[in-house]
């Protein structure tokens, strides 16, 4: 169901490899997603799946995790699906640090509804509600997930394949909540708009300008401009929300045994 | 034994009713007139090794309520009139989904922000019809202490038993009043438990009903699996666009509940039977109502009182026939439009003596109102 050159097929491949590796098994994953191109993935899902509403795939899989913490509950959501319209849930999904797996692909654009401008459209560039340039900034979806308390934060491209399977297998291996996002191309829409209607062209565009964060510093500005950094951005090991929340229910039940309130 | 009568709260009948009834995951934000609901919860669930948690928003509320749901836990949430609007969109995933849940909603006069405080009973319409698309839920109301309690455990049992989300109407009133209770002891109250699948799990669809009409649901991380969407979606679970299966679908969210009408359907009566005057109310109104059939029957009136516990679906065959055979029915409620006057209207037609009684100041309906109505003044 995805464009020729969309970049879905490959992030959903190096998930499924990445579960394959770590030895998911269909009956204790649940994969969860929003509504957009990649919240369709679940289609081609033989795990468990919810298929959600638009914006709150993190809230539904905060309460599937909290009542079965022992499940490995992952979650797929665009740019618009993810941090635009479900902004103040992932804030606050990595501030209680859920124990989730978050992968975001960001194709900088709404694709489903016919390519409308997102969070994460850069400034200046071209979709069909910005057909003047974007007179908005767009916003940094790793940094937003690593000041709000995320314990893993990484970033890969569709064209860095192997490394973003890498990526993702770091994250599904964290404790915590984990974000992966995934600069994916969209053709069909960002593409067309900004001067790279051929699959290759955006594929060209990820290689040239998807750098390490060693690269990226010795980058001067203003060449610094358009490039972005890949691999792990972020990494901590604070007590996820289920950890947390079983320590409190053994403090109550102390309490209650010695006759003290808790 | 001699069983304790407590002074209880609505609002903690109501979370102590959910507790009875199994819940063990409750998620929330915080909302006049209900947060009693949310406090207690947030000390009882870790206790009984269930999860409380308090979300961004009622849009997150919900979403966590119908995704612990999912993973097996009897699950709910309460609220008020601004953030049951919130929670309609996902409302809609749970009646598509088939997802149990109880939502309750602690009414307070709107528009808007409103009259946070006072009461209302002007959700009436939101709870069967705030969701876009069409479908069909069940919502309830309590009057007192006591049937905040009991009705908390019905909406739980006929959650779980329709795979359909439960709305329970309360107001202001009350979920803030304090009457004496004495609380069921464990297996005097019936509770329901989802019929989980028994086929194997290879055939296992989770939205292929059995001969009751009711599809059974398994749990995430259980041998199941099995796909739930928000999408039009097959008996597999999987999208499908194909027009009669739609078809299906659609008809068979409302059929499942026509279908159990006499089960779901709840009313009391007082004085009805031989009522020329029949005064239809539910909620906190009742009480007022109550008064003034007594009343109304110390002064020579045939008055009697029909309350509707069950408002969703509406109880059309006794209120035909009690409406029936009444010559005057009069329906006090605290709201402007007569939200369920005009079901009323609708049952016993156009011709029918029904007068209404509204207020919508955040002030409570008082019986003299209520006689007013009913002496034609």
């Amino acid at each position: 169901m995805w464009c020729p050159g969309c970049g879905n097929g490959i992030v959903l491949g190096a998930m499924l490899r990445a579960f394959e590796e770590l030895e998911y098994e269909l009956h204790n994953t649940v994969v969860v997603t929003g509504i957009g191109c990649w919240g369709k993935a679940d289609d081609y899902l033989l795990t468990n799946a919810l298929h959600t509403t638009h914006g709150r795939a993190l809230a539904f899989a905060t309460g599937i995790k909290a009542a079965n913490p022992r499940l490995h509950v992952v979650v797929l959501m665009g740019d618009g699906d993810g941090i635009t319209i479900g902004g103040n849930h992932f804030i606050h999904a990595a501030r209680r640090n859920m124990d989730l797996t978050a992968i975001v692909v960001n194709n900088y654009n709404y694709g489903m509804t016919g390519g409308q401008c997102s969070g994460t459209t850069p400034a200046d560039s071209y979709t069909s509600t910005t057909l003047y340039g974007n007179p908005e900034r767009e916003l940094d979806i790793c940094r937003l997930a690593e000041v709000a308390g995320a314990n893993y934060v990484a970033r890969g491209t569709v064209y860095h394949g192997w490394e973003l399977q890498q990526l993702i297998k770091e994250a599904l291996n964290k404790k915590g909540f984990a974000l992966v996002e995934a600069v994916s191309p969209c053709p069909t829409h960002f593409g067309s708009h900004n001067g790279m209607r051929e699959p290759v062209e955006m594929l060209n565009h990820l290689k040239e300008k998807a750098v390490t964060m060693d690269a990226y510093r010795q980058l001067k500005e203003p060449e610094r401009d358009g490039y972005f950094v890949i691999g792990k951005l972020a990494e901590r090991d604070a007590p996820d929300f289920s950890t947390n929340y079983e320590r409190m229910r053994g403090r109550i039940a102390g309490a209650r045994k010695e006759g003290e309130p808790a | 034994m001699q069983r304790e009568v407590k002074l209880v709260q609505g609002n903690q009948a109501i979370a102590e009713g959910a507790v009875y009834a199994g819940a063990r995951y409750y998620a929330g934000y915080p909302i006049t007139p209900s947060s009693e609901i949310a406090e207690l919860c947030s000390v009882l669930m870790p206790q009984l090794g269930g999860v409380y948690m308090q979300m961004e928003d009622e849009i997150a509320s919900i979403a966590a309520v119908i995704g612990a749901s999912l993973a097996g836990v009897k699950s709910f949430t309460a609220t008020s009139g601004p953030g049951f609007s919130l929670m309609q969109e996902n409302l809609g995933l749970a009646v598509l989904g088939e997802v149990p849940c109880v939502i309750i909603n602690v009414q307070r006069c709107g528009p808007s922000t409103g009259l946070a405080t006072k009461p209302a009973q002007s959700d009436v319409m939101q709870a069967r019809w705030g969701r876009h698309g069409d479908q069909a839920i069940i919502a309830l109301s309590p009057a007192t202490v006591k049937e905040c309690f009991d009705l908390t455990v019905t909406a739980f049992n006929f959650a779980e038993k329709f795979r359909v989300p439960v709305v329970l109407l309360a107001d202001e009133i009350v979920g803030h009043m304090r009457e004496n209770f004495t609380y069921p002891a464990p297996g005097e109250l019936q509770v329901v438990e989802r019929k989980k699948p028994t086929v194997t799990p290879d055939r296992y669809k989770p939205f292929e009903p059995a001969e009751d009409g009711i599809a059974p649901l398994a749990a995430f991380g259980s041998q199941y699996v099995f796909h739930i969407t928000s999408s039009m979606h097959g008996t597999d679970g999987y999208s499908n666009n194909d027009p009669g299966n739609a078809a299906w679908r659609v008809a068979q969210l409302h059929q499942k509940i026509d279908r159990y009408r006499s089960e779901i359907v709840l009313t009391k009566t007082f004085n009805a039977e031989d009522a020329d005057v029949l005064l239809i109310a539910y909620g906190a109104t009742t009480r007022a109502a109550r008064a003034a059939a007594l009343t109304a029957r110390r002064g020579g009136i045939r008055a009697g009182v029909l309350q509707l516990l069950t408002i969703w679906p509406f109880p059309d065959e006794i209120v035909a026939v009690l409406g029936g055979q009444a010559s005057t029915v009069v329906v006090p409620e605290m709201n402007f439009s007569g939200q369920v006057a005009g079901e009323v209207q609708r049952v016993l037609g156009p011709g029918a003596d029904i007068r209404r009684v509204n207020r919508y100041n955040g002030q409570v309906i008082t019986p003299q109102d209520i006689l007013r109505a009913i002496q034609g003044r």
